[in-house]
């Protein structure tokens, strides 16, 4: 159902001009806000060549941007895999019948999305180190907070997908005598992994902007390399961000159209489980 | 927990939550009000507000909030000029709202405007049939019943705001993270005691919190 065709009709003759008017309004309103941008930027002298030259130079792109990138993307997808790991782990053990497991691994995956990452991650770079008496690498520091956090918005996922799959197929499995373990692994995971694939997908795109949290670690992610380091030798920080900001967005939109794909196919097969319906949104650290 | 028996460390940590608390107060105030307003925007028949709603919600979605509120900082603040206060601190408190609000409300607006496809087709139909407008409809009909449907990501997009606000100790803010940061430089010996006063604190706030507003959304769900 797409919202536009509900909310008012088709435009007739009166509608037309209304909106025809509103739009030439907000149109001349948004032009003069793109103006006071413009006007704010070259009062501050922010259109000279000099700032925005750099981006146009390889050696920009090859000495810190893709390094950048290349950290940001190498951290988001260890902290993936490792997030999936630790997801179903605690998805199983929060579905278990025994107390003494449900109970550990519930605790576990609340305690983790209630804290903030960037509070996880400073015990783990700071904290950690005067436990083990040894330093503590700054890469595994942001992967093992960025796991914590998004394995258990994860665990939490798959728990609502495993709920979604028909109760007639754990049953059925049952009936022909399977075990506990033989119909969570081999009849309910399956279903569910499959069904949540876009939430899983949709989880990339809160991991890559996540990684950027590793700048206050000073892990050399994006965010440090290319705007951090660029803008320190080029006194561009501006242009820097901007430029770093669409980066980005291109990685995240086109994980999101992926999703989006993922989902639309799933939904076809009729696979989709419809109590599954997750909001990202939350988990927006 | 010998750490917090000196007042000094009861005072960072203290400290800390109160600005996380008035960062999340001002901030969720700030990403309701742009949130609805962009949703508006985005079933509205204007196709330019459309396109606004969208270009927002695509750009700030998609942007790490560290990135943003750097560029609060940074760009804005430092390099661009823009001053809020001549405080220092509140200064920077209120770049991390503006930082905040602008992603949350991204959010807020997808939320709603997900809100708004629950709501059945045909009430908007009948409240077109009676000649109702555009406004009407939205602003009477449609919009109380989607608001019903949305507090549970609402409440979770809350919770996410008020997590978010550690951010901002990135811009020299002594929020709770940068807090926790010092004491645990300050007291090798005691880094567990430490982290879990902090963490604990966020835990025993927020799950409370998730579970009111999955409480609340079931009472308050519109039954069909």
């Amino acid at each position: 159902m797409s919202t536009d065709a509900v909310l008012y009709d088709h435009p007739g003759p009166k509608a037309k001009i209304r909106n025809l008017v509103l739009t030439v309004v907000f149109g001349i309103a948004l032009l003069g806000l793109a103006y006071w941008i413009y006007a704010k930027f070259d009062e501050k002298g922010q259109w000279a060549g000099t700032l925005w030259k750099p981006f146009t130079e390889v050696s920009t792109w090859t000495d810190y941007i893709l390094p950048g990138l290349g950290y940001t993307l190498g951290a988001a997808a260890v902290a993936m895999v490792l997030s999936l790991t630790f997801g179903i782990l605690f998805a199983v053990g929060r579905l278990s019948d025994h107390r003494w497991v449900r109970y550990p691994a519930g605790a576990v995956v609340e305690f983790f999305r209630a804290v903030p990452l960037l509070l996880l991650m400073f015990f783990i770079f700071f904290g950690v180190p005067f436990l083990t008496e040894q330093p503590m690498s700054v890469f595994w520091a942001v992967v093992l907070g960025l796991t914590l956090y998004n394995g258990s918005v994860l665990a939490e996922a798959f728990r609502a997908g495993v709920y979604a799959v028909s109760r007639g197929q754990s049953e059925a499995a049952y009936a022909i005598g399977m075990r506990k373990g033989q119909v969570m692994r081999e009849v309910l995971i399956p279903q569910a992994a499959r069904s949540m694939l876009p939430v899983i997908v949709s989880q990339m795109v809160v991991l890559v902007k996540d990684t950027a949290l590793g700048y206050i670690i000073s892990y050399p992610e994006l965010l440090q390399m290319g705007v951090n380091n660029v803008s320190a030798n080029f006194g561009n920080v501006v242009q820097a961000a901007i430029v770093v900001a669409i980066i980005f967005i291109l990685v995240n939109s086109s994980l999101t159209a992926l999703a989006g794909w993922l989902e639309r196919r799933t939904r076809r097969v009729g696979k989709a489980p419809k109590t599954a319906v997750l909001v990202d949104a939350g988990s927006a650290t | 927990m010998d750490v917090f028996s000196d007042p000094y460390n009861v005072d960072v940590y203290v400290t800390g939550f109160l600005w996380i608390l008035k960062l999340t107060a001002a901030s969720t105030v700030g990403a309701l009000v742009l949130g609805v307003m962009l949703a508006a925007m985005r079933v509205s028949p204007v196709p330019v507000l459309r396109g606004f709603g969208a270009a927002w919600v695509n750009v700030f979605r998609n942007t790490p909030l560290t990135l943003i509120i750097f560029f609060c900082y940074f760009g804005l603040y430092a390099v661009l000029g823009f001053t809020v206060s001549d405080d220092l601190n509140l200064n920077n408190y209120w770049l991390g709202v503006i930082g905040l609000s602008v992603y949350t409300a991204a959010f807020v607006c997808e939320a709603i405007r997900s809100g708004i496809n629950t709501v059945p087709a045909g009430q908007a139909e009948a409240a077109r049939a009676i000649g109702m407008s555009f406004w009407q409809t939205l602003t009477m009909i449609v919009l109380p019943q989607a608001g019903r449907a949305v507090i549970a990501p609402l409440g979770s997009i809350f919770i996410a705001l008020s997590k978010n606000a550690t951010i901002v100790g990135t811009i020299g803010l002594m929020e709770s993270s940068s807090a926790m940061k010092e004491l645990i430089n300050a007291n090798g010996d005691a880094v567990i005691p430490i982290f879990l006063a902090f963490a604990g604190t966020f835990a025993i706030v927020l799950i409370p919190a998730g579970y009111g507003f999955g409480w609340l959304a079931t009472r308050l769900a519109v039954k069909r």
